[in-house]
């Protein structure tokens, strides 16, 4: 009960939300002086062109006009047709989606990993100067973004010690068998590992770039959250059962300092898809953040539009998982 | 235990001079920038290109630290870049500052409906990809400096707004607050007299903070090549640059990256150094 | 022949002393008493019987003798697995002594299967047993509560039958009915001696309270500041308390007789003698 009547609060804020999104994103970009069609037209092309193009894009209509043309349309799944390649937006925005939820995923799991591990690893040593170390150095990763961690890795890994690759999804020599555009995920389903590994090398500098700050946070918070819990009672008690210390942090502490962390990666989930946008470029990923500098530059109105609102709602569907996720985990909210 | 608080106070203030020093000597720089570099930024040498830095063969003194493909000197460049990017921080900074300070207080210490407005455009804004927004505003408002900075406050004042916002709330519900209202004083006088010294270090501490982020966004912006018009010396078209000759001259990265490295991190050290300085007890 | 037995330990926190050369002993079957006023290392006794300390306080000296094994000289590893076996904790508050997130039956359970090398079966059967010799109802349904759903009295009584699963030879009772409503707590006391009677398990008893001692313990230690005022019998304590704490500690103990005589408070010449004394050990011992 209580729970369906959250899931239906949240789908109503997430509405209204992505109305506001669409709404902005509409405006905004009707705002814009640099004249699209002009641009897509050879030199020398009539005013009889411009009012043709025009009317084909539905641009010679009013702003209120167009914008309700639009919405009705999206509402049917028709998010309209690109200016610069003239395929649907739709299926141009869905062919690279998957690559952008891949990389983000794995940066996910790659943050969780390497946040999960410092947070434990710094409780197992509190009081220690392996503790500080892992205090400074999160301290850092915090401090500077994702961009600035890419170029690192770059000069890294692409180029003192060139052992990933740091441009594209996918070394272009290799034929690749798959229906979906989930390569990583299909590759792994048609036990083609030699692809799989390739996708690997070439999505972990970026992935990684996206997890450090991510995992510093994690860490931190998760750190943080151990420490208090490792003082209650019930740890005490399980260390009077005769329980050593692993044990102890990982099934007694682990648990219950998870939770409040929980929330804190889901915000931080959607700041890591953000993130894509820009990492996306640095290496040359085909993904939705790069198609999106691109549309920009390109003035693809349509394209733009339709990329802006699916990242939203990638945002609000994150959000709302995390949300029920937490109801899920918390027994007090489950059973309350 | 009186010793680990000694300990953890001087690491502290060890971080907040080596900031306040790094940034001071960057402003220097860019004060000065004319007198100090070695050579105009702008000017182009293609004998003289992909000079490696002093200490590698076949360099130029003249270069200490190499020169790029054009043949444009990367310290001079760095230098510089250093008037742009601090100047972004500075103007974008403190607008960021004002405008969502000022609508965090509103909508903290009013509450009522323009709380509600202020909090769904939070929200509403939350559910952008910033960089996507940011070069999303660059190609509506053109290039240049001004739209840098318009970009960086139409962002990124919700950062402000959200958290001046909880802060006024809880100062609100004290009982001085509630004290001067009683005793009949103008509820914007209080906001102004009463919440806003409350909520001023907290405040100082976001301002630093949204520089270092400012420096990025700019960085950013003309790493995609959406800055400034491109002869600009830019540290982001310079790590532009640097990305695609990367092979070739490593230096041309390098530098300026270092340089925006040490100063995003020098604005979030001071930042979260101010942090603890400001809070009386150690978190 | 005592299972527990405790000789001249020292724990300190930086300089500070915490537990000043403290020797006891609690004999197989026997219930002891700790009294002391708050802050006089009662919890630490027990801690460090324990094993679970704060990082921050040190043994410097002494001995813990468990059924004859030194747990000093002991491997951190093997020290733990013995006390586990050995020993068990009925601790204050039952409201942060089960850990939210786990069900109630695996956190009974639990030492039993992974310690003691019991099947998951018989650590089942076993628990549910003790659930309903500490007379809970619906022991199955309880088994497969989260704690927050049960009352505090619940959940000590489940802490309880946790404690006396493993059989083991000594209990340390901290405070076990502090933490819960006056009508709970009679329950709660009379079913830990009831439990310690038919177990025949060795019992140390960390209480404030004299009248609690008088029901149910054999023997006594009264601490201050770290360290041991008296060591007695009780029936001796009550009658001829021997050191003059006890004897005004025992005066500002509420009479049934007399309530009006129980608000005499513990007088300053008493806690100056005391003082005095602690002062005249820690210069012998070297601290300032
Ligand atoms: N983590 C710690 N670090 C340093 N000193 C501590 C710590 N915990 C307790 N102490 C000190 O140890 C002394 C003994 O504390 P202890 O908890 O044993 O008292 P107690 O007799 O159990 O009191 P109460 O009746 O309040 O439970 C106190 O002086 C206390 O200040
Ligand atoms: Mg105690």
């Amino acid at each position: 009960m209580t729970l369906i009547r959250r899931i239906l609060l949240r789908l109503l804020t997430m509405a209204i939300t992505l109305f506001g999104v669409a709404v902005i994103v509409f405006f905004v970009i009707r705002v814009v002086p640099g004249n699209p069609i002009a641009m897509m037209l050879p030199p020398g092309a009539g005013e009889e062109d411009i009012a043709r193009l025009k009317a084909l894009y539905g641009l010679d209509k009013t702003i209120p006009e167009q914008f309700v043309i639009w919405l009705s349309g999206v509402l049917q799944g028709d998010f309209g047709t690109s200016i610069t390649t003239r395929q649907p937006v739709l299926a141009l925005v869905l062919s690279r989606l998957p690559a952008t939820l891949e990389l983000s995923v794995v940066a996910l799991v790659i943050a969780v990993a390497i946040g999960g591990t410092l947070a434990l690893t710094g409780t197992r040593m509190r009081g220690t100067r392996s503790e500080g170390a892992i205090d400074v150095a999160n301290g850092m990763a915090l401090s500077v973004p994702d961009f600035l961690w890419g170029l690192v890795l770059i000069l890294l890994f692409g180029v003192l010690w060139p052992v990933f690759h740091i441009s594209g999804r996918v070394s272009p020599s290799l034929d690749l068998p798959f229906v979906t555009n989930f390569y990583l995920f299909e590759s792994v389903l048609r036990l083609r590992f030699d692809i799989w590994a390739d996708l690997v090398a070439h999505m972990f500098m970026p992935a990684l770039a996206l997890a450090i700050p991510l995992a510093a946070i994690i860490a931190q918070l998760l750190k943080q959250s151990l420490k208090e819990t490792m003082h209650l009672d019930y740890v005490t008690l399980s260390r009077t059962k005769g329980y050593g210390e692993n044990h102890v942090i990982t099934r007694e502490a682990l648990p219950n300092a998870v939770l409040p962390t929980l929330t804190l990666i889901g915000v931080q989930f959607t700041f890591l898809i953000g993130g894509t946008v820009i990492i996306e470029r640095l290496f040359s990923y085909e993904g939705l953040g790069n198609m999106a500098i691109d549309a920009v530059i390109n003035r693809d109105l349509p394209l733009i539009q339709g990329i802006v609102i699916l990242f939203a709602l990638i945002f609000s569907v994150v959000n709302l998982v995390v949300d029920l996720t937490y109801a899920a985990l918390n027994p007090r909210l489950r059973h309350g | 235990m009186a010793d680990g608080r000694s300990q953890v106070k001087r690491r502290a203030g060890a971080r907040l001079w080596l900031s306040a020093t790094w940034l001071g000597l960057l402003v220097l720089g860019a004060v000065f920038a004319p007198l100090i570099a070695p050579q105009d930024p702008l000017a182009q040498d293609l004998f003289g290109a992909r000079l490696p830095p002093f200490w590698e063969a076949g360099a130029d003194a003249a270069f200490p630290l190499g020169s790029d493909s054009l043949g444009r000197d990367v310290l001079s460049r760095i230098i510089h870049g250093a008037r742009i990017a601090l100047g972004v921080a500075l103007i974008a900074g403190t607008l960021t500052c004002l405008i969502g300070s000022g609508l965090g207080l509103i909508a903290g210490y009013f509450r009522g409906w323009p709380d509600m407005v202020i909090s769904r455009l939070v929200d509403i804004w939350m559910a952008f990809p910033p960089v996507l927004f940011a070069i999303l505003l660059i190609a509506v408002l053109g290039t240049g400096l001004s739209s840098i900075i318009i970009a960086i406050v139409v962002i990124d004042w919700t950062r402000f707004a959200r958290v001046i916002r909880a802060e006024a709330m809880s100062q609100g519900a004290m009982d001085y607050v509630a004290s001067a209202q009683v005793a009949g004083r103008k509820r914007f006088s209080i906001l102004l007299a009463e919440i806003l010294p409350n909520v001023l270090p907290t405040i100082v501490v976001l301002l630093t903070l949204e520089m270092g982020i400012a420096v990025i966004v700019e960085a950013i912006l003309s790493f995609v090549n959406l800055s400034i018009s491109t002869d600009q010396p830019t540290w982001g078209s310079m790590i532009a640059e640097g990305r695609l000759s990367i092979h070739q001259a490593w230096w041309v990265l390098v530098f300026p990256l270092v340089t925006l490295f040490l100063t995003v991190l020098s604005f979030s050290q001071l930042g979260e150094g101010l942090k603890d300085h400001f809070d009386p007890v150690l978190r | 022949m005592s299972f527990l037995t405790i000789e001249n330990l020292n724990a300190e926190v930086g300089p500070a002393p915490i537990l000043r050369d403290v020797s006891l002993s609690v004999a197989a079957g026997e219930v002891r008493g700790l009294v002391g006023e708050s802050g006089a290392g009662k919890s630490m006794i027990g801690k460090a019987v324990l094993g679970t300390l704060p990082s921050a306080i040190e043994i410097s000296s002494g001995r813990i003798v468990l059924e004859g094994e030194d747990l000093q000289a002991m491997r951190p590893r093997d020290r733990r697995r013995v006390i586990g076996a050995k020993a068990a904790l009925i601790p204050q508050d039952p409201l942060t002594a089960l850990n939210p997130s786990r069900r109630v039956g695996p956190q009974i359970t639990d030492r039993l299967v992974d310690i003691l090398g019991w099947t998951r079966h018989d650590a089942q059967t076993r628990a549910l047993e003790l659930l309903d010799e500490v007379q809970i109802p619906e022991p199955e349904r309880v088994m497969r509560a989260y704690p927050h759903e049960l009352s505090g009295g619940m959940r000590q009584r489940i802490l309880i039958a946790s404690a006396f699963a493993a059989e083991p030879k000594l209990i340390i009772a901290d405070e076990p009915t502090t933490a819960l409503d006056v009508t709970v707590q009679k329950q709660i006391l009379k079913l830990i001696k009831q439990m310690q009677a038919r177990h025949g398990t060795a019992l140390l008893f960390v209480t404030h309270d004299l009248g609690v001692v008088s029901k149910i313990c054999q023997s006594l230690t009264v601490l201050y500041g770290g360290k041991v005022l008296e060591d007695t019998r009780i029936g001796d304590f009550f009658a001829r308390p021997a050191h003059p704490y006890s004897a005004a500690l025992l005066a500002a103990t509420p009479k049934y007789t007399d309530p009006a005589a129980s608000l005499t408070p513990v007088p300053e010449a008493v806690i100056d003698g005391v003082r005095a004394e602690i002062e005249a050990f820690d210069r012998m011992h070297g601290h300032v």
